[in-house]
Order: C-alpha cells, then sequence, then structure tokens
C-alpha cells in the first residue's frame, strides 16, 4: 500500500501546487500595475487614474485571497505529506521558506490591509507605499521559495553527511547565486508580468467591445497590452536561457521534452511526435533539421545527447532503475507552454501596434482574440510550464540526489492522504465557484465614479 | 547529555515559541472575534463591524503562524516532520478552517444576498472555533508526551490524539480565545457589538478559568509522563482569575492585557516544561526528539540568526504602526451603505 499512499502523495501535490500557481502569476504582475496606476493619480491628480486602481485593485483582491489561502498548504504539506524528504532536506530547504514567510508573507499581509482600509486613514502618498510595498513582498515571496524549488532542481552549495544521513547546508552563497535560480525568478517575474497583462487586457477588451468606460478602458488596454508584450518577450528570452541551463544540468528534462531518443549532431527540433516507450524510439516524428541544437547550444552543429544516453549514464552513476520522466507530459507540457506564450507575444505586440496608431479598441477581431484566447493563453501557458518544469525532473525529487519514490511520509497511510487529497480537491473546486463568479462580477460592473480617496474607501472595506 | 543553554539550538527554540506566543496572542483575539460572530453580531452591519475591527491585520496575525511553521522546518526539521506527518488529520483540518475563514473575510461583503453572507459567517465561525479548538488538543499532546519510537516517527495514530486531557486543553484554548476576542471587541467596536461583547465577557472569564484551573491540575498529576510543569501554570490560571475580577470593575483593556499574559504564559510554560525536548517520547524516553538531536546545522541555525535579527524587529515595527493607524473603534457608521 505505500506505493498507493506514495502515488496519491504526489497527485495532491501536483493539484495544490499547480491550483496554487493559476492564482499566484495574477499577483506578481497586478500589484505592480495597480500600484503604478496609483502612482500616476498621486502625481497626475487626475481621477481616472483613481478609478482605474480602484476597479483592477478590486480584482486583484478577489484573486489575492485566493492565492494566499491555498498557500498556507505549502507551508505545511512538506512535513504532512513529505516527511522523509523534510528530514533530508530541512537543513537547506526550510530556511527559504521561513524567510520567505518573514521578509515577505509579513509584509505581504500588512500593508495589503493597510492598503483595503486605509484610503481615509493615509495620506495619498503613504497609501501607495502601502501598494508599492505589497508588489515588492511579492516579488520577494517569489525569489525564496524559487530559491528553494531551484535548489531541488539543481542542488549546490551542499555536503550529504553520512552520520545524519541528509544533505547539509555548505554555501549559502552558492544556493543563493544559483544560475537555475536566476532563470527561474526572471522567468516568474515576467510571467507575472505577462499574465496580468493578459487578464488586464482582456477584461479591458471586453468593455471597448459594448463602447462603455471607454476612457478608462483604452489606457488600461494599452498600458496591459505593453505589460503583455514586454512580459511574454521576457518569458521567452528567460525560459530559452533556461532551457541552454537545463540541457547542462538536466539534460535528461530537454532530452525528453524532446522526445529526443539517440544522441543527435546537429540535432532536430520536433514539433509533433509520437512515442513508442517499447522500443525507446519515436514511431513518428516531424522535425525541423538543427532546430535543437540551435536553442540548445546557440549554433547550428552541437551534438544534443538523446534519452537512450542518458538514462545508460544514469544507471552508470545511481545504480539501475528508469531514469527517464513522464514523456507524454513533457513532451507536451513543453510544446503547449511555448505555443501559449508565443501567442502571448503575438497578442501583446498587435495590441501595442494598435495603440501606437490609436486604433486600440476599434478591430473586434483582436479584443474577440484578447478576451477569449489571451487570458486562457495565460492560464494554459502557466500551468504546463510548472507541471514540465516538476514532472521533467522525475524520477528526482531533488536532482540526482533523492529520489521521490521514498520520499513521502512512512507513517501516513494511503487513507489519510486519499482523505486530504479529496478534501483539498473538493474545496479548491467548490472555492472557484465563488472566485470566478466575484470575478466576472466587478468586471462586468466596471469601474465606479470616484473622484477621491474618500470615494474609495468606502467601497473597500469589507 | 547537558549541552548548557547558550547555543543556537535553544536560541532557536525560544525564537520559535516567541512565534507561537505572537500568533496565539495576536490570532486569539480574531479567532475569539469569529466565533462571536453568529452570537453578538445581531445583524449584518454588526456582523460587519466585528469582521472590519480584525479586517485590516488577521491576515498578518496568520503569518505568525507560517512563520512559526517555517521557522520549525528550518531550525528543526526532525520536530517539523515527524509533528506534521503525527498530527496529519488535525491539521489538514486546520488547514481546512484557515482557507474558507480567510476567503470568507474577504468575499462575505462583496455580494449582498443574505444566503451569500450567511455561508461565509458560518465559514468564518467554523474557520475560527476549529483551529482555537485544535491547536490547544495539538499542544495538549506536546505536554503529554507521544508514541514516538526509535526512529524519531509519530506512530500513535489519529484517535490517540484525541484524548480526554488534550481535549480538555482544546477546550480551554477555545474558550481562552474566545474570551480574549471578546475583550478585543470591547476595546475596538462601538455600540451595540461593544456592549453585548462586554457583557460577554463575564461569564466567559467564568468559564475559561475553570477549564483552564482544572486542566492544570490534570497537567500536574499526569506530569510524569510528560513534562514538567513548574510553577507557570499556577500563574497563568492566577492571570486569567484576575481578569474575572478586572471585567466585573469594567476595565476592559487592562483585561485584555491580561489575557494576552495568560497566553503568553501557558505558552511559555509548555515550552519551558517540554525542553530540552520538542516532542516527548511515551515509548521510550531516550527516543524523545530533543532541540539537539532534531536541529540543523550551526550553518544554517546562524543564516537564520542573522536574518531574524534584522527583520523581526523590522516586521513587528510595522506591524505595530498598523495597528496604530486603525487604533480607533469601529462602528456601525463606518459600515458603507452600499452593498460592495
Amino acid at each position: 500500500m505505500e506505493d498507493l499512499a506514495l502515488l496519491l502523495a504526489r497527485w495532491q501535490f501536483g493539484i495544490v501546487t499547480v491550483y496554487h500557481w493559476l492564482f499566484v502569476p495574477i499577483t506578481l504582475g497586478i500589484t505592480w500595475m495597480v500600484a503604478i496606476m496609483e502612482t500616476s493619480w498621486v502625481r497626475t491628480k487626475n481621477p481616472v487614474y483613481l478609478r482605474m486602481a480602484k476597479f483592477w485593485g478590486k480584482l486583484m483582491l478577489i484573486n489575492f485571497a485566493i492565492g494566499v489561502v491555498t498557500g498556507i498548504v505549502q507551508e505545511f504539506q512538506f512535513g504532512m505529506n513529505w516527511s522523509t524528504y523534510s528530514r533530508f532536506v530541512g537543513d537547506i530547504f526550510g530556511a527559504p521558506l521561513a524567510i520567505e514567510a518573514l521578509l515577505a508573507f509579513f509584509i505581504e499581509s500588512t500593508f495589503l490591509g493597510l492598503w483595503i482600509f486605509g484610503w481615509k486613514k493615509l495620506s495619498p502618498k503613504v497609501h501607495v507605499f502601502t501598494i508599492w510595498m505589497v508588489a515588492f513582498g511579492t516579488m520577494a515571496s517569489a525569489f525564496w521559495i524559487l530559491l528553494a524549488g531551484s535548489w531541488m532542481q539543481y542542488p549546490v552549495g551542499y555536503v550529504l553527511n553520512p552520520v545524519t544521513g541528509r544533505a547539509e547546508m555548505a554555501n549559502f552563497l552558492e544556493i543563493v547565486t544559483s544560475k537555475v535560480l536566476w532563470a527561474h525568478f526572471p522567468h516568474t517575474i515576467f510571467v507575472g508580468f505577462a499574465t496580468a497583462g493578459a487578464l488586464i487586457l482582456g477584461v479591458s477588451a471586453w468593455h471597448l467591445m459594448r463602447h462603455q468606460h471607454m476612457e478608462i478602458m483604452r489606457k488600461s488596454a494599452a498600458f496591459a497590452s505593453v505589460a503583455l508584450l514586454v512580459g511574454s518577450l521576457g518569458v521567452a528570452l528567460t525560459g530559452h536561457w533556461m532551457g541552454q541551463v537545463m540541457v547542462e544540468v538536466q539534460p535528461m528534462k530537454m532530452a525528453a521534452a524532446e522526445a529526443l531518443w539517440d544522441d543527435e549532431q546537429p540535432a532536430s527540433f520536433s514539433l509533433f511526435a509520437v512515442g513508442d516507450k517499447e522500443n525507446n524510439r519515436n514511431a513518428i516524428n516531424i522535425a525541423i533539421p538543427r532546430g535543437l541544437s540551435l536553442l540548445a547550444c546557440n549554433n547550428l552543429d552541437c551534438e544534443v545527447k538523446g534519452i537512450n544516453t542518458l538514462q545508460a549514464e544514469m544507471v552508470e552513476k545511481h545504480g539501475p532503475g528508469d531514469y527517464i520522466p513522464n514523456l507524454f507530459v513533457t513532451y507536451w507540457g513543453f510544446r503547449i507552454m511555448v505555443g501559449a506564450g508565443s501567442l502571448m507575444v503575438l497578442l501583446g505586440a498587435i495590441g501595442v501596434w494598435f495603440h501606437l496608431r490609436g486604433k486600440l479598441g476599434e478591430h473586434w477581431w483582436f479584443l474577440k482574440l484578447a478576451l477569449w484566447v489571451g487570458i486562457a493563453a495565460a492560464f494554459i501557458g502557466n500551468a504546463t510550464g510548472w507541471i514540465f518544469t516538476e514532472m521533467g525532473r522525475q524520477p528526482w525529487v531533488v536532482y540526482e540526489v533523492l529520489l521521490t519514490e521514498g520520499s513521502n511520509s512512512p507513517t501516513v497511510p494511503a487513507g489519510w492522504v486519499w482523505i486530504s487529497l479529496v478534501g483539498y480537491s473538493v474545496l479548491y473546486g467548490l472555492l472557484a465557484i465563488p472566485a470566478v463568479y466575484l470575478f466576472v462580477k466587478f468586471a462586468k460592473a466596471g469601474p465606479g465614479e470616484e473622484n477621491d480617496n474618500e470615494d474609495v474607501a468606502a467601497s473597500m472595506v469589507y | 547529555m547537558d549541552q548548557g543553554i547558550m547555543n543556537l539550538e535553544t536560541l532557536w527554540f525560544v525564537l520559535i515559541a516567541v512565534l507561537w506566543i505572537g500568533f496565539f496572542f495576536l490570532e486569539g483575539f480574531d479567532f475569539g472575534v469569529g466565533i462571536l460572530l453568529p452570537f453578538i453580531g445581531k445583524d449584518d452591519t454588526d456582523r460587519r463591524v466585528m469582521i472590519n475591527t480584525i479586517g485590516p491585520t488577521w491576515d498578518g496575525n496568520e503569518v505568525w503562524l507560517l512563520t512559526a511553521g517555517g521557522a520549525m522546518f528550518a531550525a528543526f526539521p526532525e520536530w517539523y516532520a515527524t509533528m506534521f506527518s503525527g498530527f496529519y488529520l488535525a491539521l489538514f483540518l486546520v488547514l481546512i478552517a484557515l482557507i474558507v475563514r480567510g476567503v470568507a473575510f474577504e468575499y462575505r461583503s462583496k455580494h449582498p444576498t443574505s444566503e451569500w453572507r450567511t455561508m461565509w459567517d458560518g465559514a468564518i465561525f467554523f474557520g475560527s472555533a476549529v483551529p482555537a479548538l485544535l491547536f490547544g488538543v495539538a499542544f495538549g499532546n506536546l505536554v503529554r508526551g507521544l508514541e514516538i519510537d526509535a526512529a524519531g516517527e509519530y506512530v500513535g495514530g489519529f484517535w490517540a490524539l484525541l484524548n480526554p486531557y488534550s481535549l480538555l486543553v482544546g477546550v480551554t484554548s477555545l474558550a481562552l480565545f474566545t474570551l480574549h476576542g471578546a475583550l478585543f471587541l470591547s476595546m475596538k467596536a462601538e455600540g451595540d457589538v461593544r456592549d453585548r461583547a462586554s457583557a460577554a465577557t463575564k461569564p466567559l472569564s467564568i468559564a475559561a478559568t475553570g477549564v483552564m484551573a482544572i486542566a492544570m491540575i490534570w497537567s500536574y498529576i499526569q506530569a510524569e509522563s510528560g513534562v514538567i510543569p513548574g510553577l507557570l501554570p499556577i500563574a497563568a490560571v492566577a492571570l486569567l482569575g484576575v481578569v474575572i475580577w478586572l471585567v466585573r470593575s469594567q476595565m476592559f483593556g487592562w483585561a485584555f492585557v491580561f489575557t494576552g499574559l495568560t497566553i503568553v504564559t501557558v505558552v511559555a510554560a509548555i515550552f519551558i516544561g517540554m525542553y530540552p525536548n520538542v516532542m516527548t517520547s511515551t515509548i521510550d524516553p531516550s527516543y524523545s526528539l530533543t532541540v539537539f538531536n532534531a536541529s540543523s546545522t550551526t550553518m544554517t541555525l546562524r543564516i537564520m540568526t542573522v536574518v531574524a535579527l534584522i527583520f523581526v524587529p523590522i516586521v513587528l515595527g510595522y506591524q505595530t504602526w498598523s495597528y496604530w493607524v486603525f487604533r480607533k473603534r469601529v462602528g456601525r457608521e463606518d459600515v458603507p451603505a452600499s452593498t460592495h
């Protein structure tokens, strides 16, 4: 039954983390955008910016609530479901989690409370400072949790202590300066801008199609298009960089992402493949010649190692076992992520182009795309990107150091995991209903007619 | 083995105790407000007044819990792993409660129908009462000792956690936080809510002192198996007894200070009593997890110490500032007439 408990614990981690990650990227970007809008109001005293800040701020809060509460589970589930893992890595992995709470969660929660309830009690300058602190707090939170996550992808700065049988910190600086962290972190921050940009653009498009709140929605759509373009271009660039780092530190993940069974020189980039795992090859593969060499090492001829070679190397290093991640998930997860990201670059570019020509809001097809495709692409890209990076590391939980199998809690029977798995899934599913309902309701209602902070204060408190 | 008390392990044990104290002191009263919501809030406006007394600060209060959990993971991974996997189902219930409670605060007033608001008010009550009870049960079990095996794993199962002593400690924490919340409302609310909360503090202070006195006596009786309680539990009950007199004299501010001191004293008593153990084994004392055998390396503890020394004062500074900004009482006129 131990295997069942492990399987359920993995599903649980996947479900609660991906769900959490639907809301967090919005928070990462939208806090900055609301901060910029409110700053514009403080500087220009133009009430349009105040109305924008309040309108998008309310949507921010509806999203923030779910992001915060689903984050609580993240802090405790390592101990609950993964006690063997926690004992093994706690010396390294626990510190960033504690630092995240101390540096980031306190800032986010305290200053968000001040922002919501402080419209009348704080001067406009101090008030806008509170939302900047929230924005800074969300970034700090992303940094520390990605530091922990990047260490699992690329463990550095540690020693294995044979006496205690665990990984122990040897060099904190090496962990903080890990190249995987410094690819993951900007990638994630750009994801936040792109996601919030896509969301704000989509909602603005809905109003522009109905010719309502034109001034605010045009301004918002223009701002969001820029965020979407800059964000998604940043995502693409840092993603490319991350891919090159991964070819070096986790070649298996990248070979799996390409369904590249055998070493190739030059390596081609696969567009569509159907795997044949029995025979360790692809039944069908449509590929761009030399494409992968170009992506992996910026030239047209380098050699990229295939799954079969890497599997053999792993067996030699770590003993017999199957070291190949789930190919279907990694291959398609990678493609869907890249596809969604490319779509977002395109939408952002069109939006900026229309804005520069003063025609943002005139092209219905674009507004429809922004509403129905842009927002969906952001969510799909975020979910598949996360699943790809985590599943691509399997069967390891800490890459080449600790296997996922056997890292779960030995004293937690499958029955308990069933209860919590079903409990979280049902609750998260149910919570999505009021969250989406309120988001749509407030998004459709549009901005109010507030002219000063007193007006806003009345509509912000609970 | 005697390692003295001037070491990083002990420092982090103390810091974690301080984080739990901060959590129970602060979130204690906002749990209390949530528990009292259906009883003191007679209509929607009343309930909004109550929620808005804690509206700006409850989330910051809750971060004390997340920091305590994170600090246990960082400083004592063995403790974190054994306790959280051992208390699995109880902790799951606490997390469910905290999730619905947090969402309820943010969502309940964003839609005007009474069905909607009744649903979220129920979530706030449930989400406040369940953790207020279960955190007491958890700490009752820490005091009592647990079936920790030679591998440092808790092997007692779920039902063993629901023993009479620990349940009594749970009822004590529930009563204490409810009283703490009623006193908070006496200080922070205006009008009917304040009057009803003040009136509730009389029976609540007697009930809380009563159950706590029983729990204290029980602690001394079973002391040999678990931790040695010392004199602090008596001091805690005495402090709570003073609250009975203070509320009769209408000194609610002082009464709040004293329930706060009671919370500080109880948690301190538990941690001092446990030391150097963090989880006492009832199977064999040598299996107990201690601050020394459950801790991280000196390097990790040093890094954490530097971070804590710099940032804890900053956090305390801005959290205090936020309480200062919202120092004014909340009344019915502060609740906007509009529906959203």
